[in-house]
């Protein structure tokens, strides 16, 4: 039997406070019976001999000192299966779609626990997601996390499920489970996202978990937690590679303010809490392979960065824990340029374990570091020009300037249902730098010049 | 009889306990589970303990338990090659006991209890001994002699030593007090082990790249600080700096810092040798690995666990290289637990006391001479992570205002994929002067006077930018324009450095001296014959200039070079005016 407690003394924003109860775990899952005979969930989030805050994760309309509150005394655990492929569920796991509700192989703890950096495998598994942009410069692999920063109104949305349908290891035929986790976007946007997993077929291997902007937002602090759970279930318990899309972090991050305003903490950097990097660093850091077992987590997050700036402190304390970051770009955007992915802040910490001779192509790194230094020379000279005029440039500085624009327009510019292989990707890439002078390309060794460079290959 | 205390209150890693009379930073076992916390506030009867394990289900009315030492380290042979969490739990050992995944509630010792060591006495019966000397030798490693020293803090005279094979906590030596020693000792981490003397640095910590050796210096004993927004390379120079400085022992410190990132450096180090003994590196090396989602009390704990490690090789005469990455999260892991506690915020919700720590940790590296009689020290290389990139922020300030030497990492130049991106305008060492006399005796004479003119035609590139952002470089006079190759030279032939390409990824002295001297030369001829007459368009186009940008990369460098210089002499005299 467990007890119901009357003692509400205090209720305040998302938080209640109990007086005279037994002793409550911390971390506890507890229920809340309303008056109107609804019932509510809620978490222990301090816990002292004297009184008990928890925080209601439905909101605490239509809560008062008559609310009858249960300790369940386990933390929040969801009940996972196999079957949960193919389902919709809501942000804190109850079906959506009218099915059943999951009979679980197993109730694993939503917090997860760390893993042994001593257990973990190095990602090396090349990924192909049929981006130039991505495969040829910042490469993705197995078991990487690595965010998409975005901005208002850019087709953030649009990348991310091109490369749910398109993300393949090259040589293997399995296709990734997605997980797919809503915290707080619109209804019409997870319609977008449904509508486009149902149409390709890929909503049979995803689970899906939807918080949207109505529900309450301190659902959202779980809803990737279990959308992580889920995600590691079937990489390691069932040997599966998982493609985890949880969008939007800020919003998680609103939340996360919110929560910390209503417990009256000392706020850190622009009202977030302090311990924002931790638990940043708790979702993120769930991603990875282990050594000895075959399934990976592999992590392709949204994060749209308030007023474009990758100095606010979300994007900041992602970049510090993700491993590199994919940056969208409005000013590609606004040239009409799809998808308009900047690859000057871009970067992937992990591409050189990814990539080169027997993953990719020998010339790889070469070829995608002389592009690098030559479309951030010709960006600048951009910016000369606009006040000397293109005459002034010598000519050396004009072929620059023109490879910039070959660049965008031939590398990054394709179509939304263009699926390029890694060879095209790099082919394209040396039909550009071909424009240039042979001298200029100081980053490539001489070797694959001769081999790859198409000049030298009309000789052959 | 131990007295038990029991749990007041929990919120998160911050719990309160009442029943016990702890002092401060003592170790207690908190809840049924025994998680390890340590004592960080007391008032009245109750006290309140940040525990270094995931603290969800526990419950007020628990018990507490307390061990009455504070957080302490195992000092003895086995700490090499070993991989630990923040609060020196062997990760290995962890994983044998609860999976891939971190559970709580394990304890595991820091130095292994079942190998047996072979120990060689250097001291006899009837000798005196003081704390800090040597009483005997272990091979730790192929190349790392393990000296047995008494604890500082123990002197007395030996009654009875012994000879041969013995685990870690098996009695060595008896002084007549019946002081009993083991090859292990205990040392609690916030506390600096004693030194006989400090001394000045003298000697340069040898790197391998340029910049860092070449233009920014840091001597054996001192310190660094490589502050850079995420993604300019702070991780790969760390990891450089590990694997190529010229020091006896390396203890890496992961704090707070990617998982992934951890296990790439777990799987490269076995592999990597030591340039200078052929061996694995992983033999000299110590890491401490604390990744960003393990719990934020073990990763405040972990610095002080390094720096100790550090110490005590130090006091054995060693000279010992220790990289933080990233402080920065350290840093954040003190703030988190302050606020948690209540603490009045300073700058940007910093605690007020974290100048004061960061400059007490430190203080700890430096040149000193043991209590043991020998010189040895410890190099600290901290990571800064600004917020934003911001240099002004309380971390990077307060970080600066301690260190001597600062490698300013710059996102423009990783963005162009100039590696090392670290800025040469921006960075500063202030051993450059006190190293003079090592740089002209062991390098060069006239190392010295090649540096300042990089440096100084690094500047006037700077300057002379700024105008060719307005005119174009084409209207600039040909001596300038010289000044700017010479310069895109130093950039891309001497200062780039790639960290993956099996040659450049280390340079030595010798080299990096060649290298500049052939720029200088270069530089030297150009100007001549750009003041004879000769039209600046043929200078530039000289072959061997270009040639001279891949030597770097060649296995027999010398002969490369000279090659390269003999093509130059030839070029020029057709040319004229040398």
């Amino acid at each position: 039997m467990t007890k119901e407690y009357k003692t509400i003394v205090e209720i305040s924003g998302p938080l209640i406070f109990l007086e005279k109860t037994e002793p409550v775990g911390y971390g506890e899952l507890v229920n809340i019976n309303l008056p109107d005979g609804s019932t509510k969930r809620g978490q222990v989030l301090d816990t002292s001999a004297d009184i008990v805050a928890v925080q209601v994760f439905e909101g605490t309309g239509g809560l008062n000192e008559e609310s009858g509150v249960v300790f369940t005394g386990e933390t929040i655990k969801l009940p996972v299966s196999k079957d949960m492929l193919g389902r919709i569920l809501s942000g804190s796991g109850e079906p959506l779609d009218g099915g059943p509700r999951i009979v679980p192989e197993d109730r694993i703890d939503v917090n997860g626990a760390a893993m042994n950096p001593y257990s973990r495998m190095p990602p090396e598994d090349f990924i192909q997601t049929g981006i130039s942009t991505i495969d040829g410069t910042n490469t993705l692999v197995r078991g990487q996390k690595l965010p998409i920063f975005s901005g208002s109104g850019l087709p953030h949305n649009e990348i991310a499920l091109q490369i749910a349908r398109q993300a393949k290891v090259p040589g293997s035929e399995e296709a990734f489970a997605v997980v797919f986790a809503a915290m707080g976007i619109t209804n019409e946007e997870a319609q977008y996202f449904m509508e486009d997993f149902e149409k390709t077929g890929a909503l049979e291997r995803a689970v899906v978990f939807l918080n949207l902007a109505d529900d309450p937002a301190v659902e959202r602090l779980i809803t990737p937690r279990m959308a992580l759970t889920a995600a590691e279930y079937l990489a390691y318990q069932h040997d599966m590679h998982v493609l985890v899309i949880l969008t939007d972090i800020t919003n998680y991050c609103e939340a996360l303010r919110q929560m910390g305003a209503a417990r009256e903490e000392v706020p850190g950097r622009r009202g977030y809490p302090g311990y924002m990097y931790t638990d940043l660093a708790s979702l993120y850091e769930r991603a990875g392979v282990i050594k000895g077992r075959k399934g990976s987590v592999t992590q392709f997050s949204i994060l749209t960065m308030p007023g474009d700036d990758i100095t606010h402190p979300i994007p900041d304390l992602s970049g510090y824990i993700t491993e590199g970051q994919i940056v969208v770009s409005r000013e590609l955007h606004r040239k009409g340029i799809y998808p308009p992915i900047n690859v000057l802040p871009s970067l992937s910490r992990l591409m050189n374990s990814g990539i080169g001779s027997g993953k990719t192509r020998e010339d790889h790194k070469a070829v995608s570091d002389q592009m690098y230094a030559a479309y951030a020379e010709g960006r600048d000279l951009r910016g000369l020009v606009a006040i000397v005029g293109k005459e002034a440039l010598s000519e050396r500085d004009q072929k620059i300037l023109e490879f910039a624009d070959l660049f965008e327009d031939r590398f990054v510019r394709q179509g939304r249902n263009e699926d390029r292989s890694i060879e095209d990707t790099l082919n394209i890439a040396w039909s550009i730098l071909a424009e240039l002078p042979e001298a200029l390309l100081t980053r490539i060794d001489n070797k694959f010049i001769v081999k790859y460079h198409p000049a030298y290959k009309k000789n052959n | 009889m131990e007295i038990k205390g029991e749990i007041y209150r929990v919120a998160g890693p911050v719990v309160t306990i009442t029943g016990i009379k702890p002092k401060m930073y003592d170790v207690v076992k908190v809840g049924h589970e025994g998680l390890m916390g340590e004592v960080i506030k007391i008032e009245g009867d109750k006290a309140t303990v940040q525990v270094y394990e995931d603290t969800s289900g526990i419950r007020p009315g628990e018990p507490v338990e307390n061990t009455g030492m504070s957080l302490s380290v195992e000092l003895g042979p086995g700490l090499l090659e070993s991989i630990y969490d923040g609060i020196q739990r062997p990760l290995k050992v962890l994983q044998e006991k609860m999976g891939d995944f971190i559970q709580r509630g394990v304890t595991a010792n820091g130095l292994d209890r079942e190998k047996k060591w072979d120990f060689k006495p250097t001291v006899a019966k009837g000798d005196k001994v003081r704390g800090g000397e040597v009483i005997g030798l272990v091979q730790e490693t192929e190349n790392i002699q393990h000296k047995i020293m008494v604890p500082p803090n123990i002197s007395g005279t030996v009654a009875e030593i012994k000879s041969g094979k013995f685990t870690v906590d098996e009695t060595v030596c008896v002084l007549t007090d019946g002081t009993e020693l083991q090859m292990m000792q205990k040392w609690p981490v916030r506390l600096p082990r004693p030194v006989f003397k400090k001394l000045l640095p003298k000697t340069p910590l040898i790197t391998g790249q340029r910049i860092l050796d070449g233009l920014f210096p840091v001597a054996k004993g001192g310190t660094a600080a490589i502050p850079g927004p995420f993604g300019s390379g702070k991780t790969v120079t760390q990891q450089q700096l590990a694997k190529w400085s010229d020091t006896d022992i390396v203890v890496y410190i992961g704090c707070g810092e990617r998982g992934n990132e951890m296990a790439d450096v777990l799987n490269e180090f076995p592999e990597l040798q030591d340039p200078k003994t052929g061996r694995p590196l992983m033999e000299r090396t110590v890491l401490i690995a604390n990744t960003s989602n393990m719990p934020v009390a073990a990763r405040e704990a972990s610095v002080y666990t390094g720096i100790t490690i550090a110490e005590y090789y130090r006091d054995m005469g060693y000279d010992v290289s220790l990289m933080a990455d990233s402080t920065s999260r350290w840093a954040e892991a003190m703030r988190e637990i302050s606020s948690r506690l209540e603490e009045m915020p300073g700058e940007e919700g910093y605690p007020a006391y974290l100048s004061a720590r960061l400059s007490e940790f430190y203080e700890r590296a430096g040149y000193v001479k043991s209590l043991a009689g020998v010189n040895g020290s410890i190099t600290v290389i901290g990571a800064v992570s600004p917020p934003g990139g911001d240099f002004s922020e309380p971390v990077t300030q307060n970080t600066l205002r301690i260190v001597k030497v600062f490698w300013a990492l710059d996102a423009k130049l990783a963005q162009r994929r100039h590696f090392p991106s670290i800025n040469w305008l921006t960075s500063y060492s202030l051993y450059t002067n006190s190293l003079a006399e090592w740089f002209s005796e062991n390098v060069a004479p006239d190392w010295t006077d090649l540096r300042d003119n990089a440096m100084d035609l690094l500047q006037r590139e700077s300057e002379l930018q700024e105008i060719v952002q307005l005119v174009g470089s084409d209207a600039l006079p040909e001596d300038q324009q010289l000044v700017l190759e010479i310069c895109r030279m130093i950039r891309e032939y001497f200062l780039q450095q790639n960290a993956y390409h099996p040659v450049d990824t280390y340079c030595s002295f010798d080299k990096q001296y060649k290298l500049l001297k052939a720029i200088s030369k270069y530089s030297d001829m150009a100007t001549t014959a750009l003041e004879s007459g000769v039209p600046m368009k043929e200078i530039l186009a000289l072959e061997s200039k270009d040639e001279l940008a891949k030597v770097k990369y060649e296995e027999n460098f010398d002969k490369a070079l000279d090659e390269v210089l003999k093509k130059m002499d030839s070029e020029f005299a057709k040319l004229g005016g040398n």
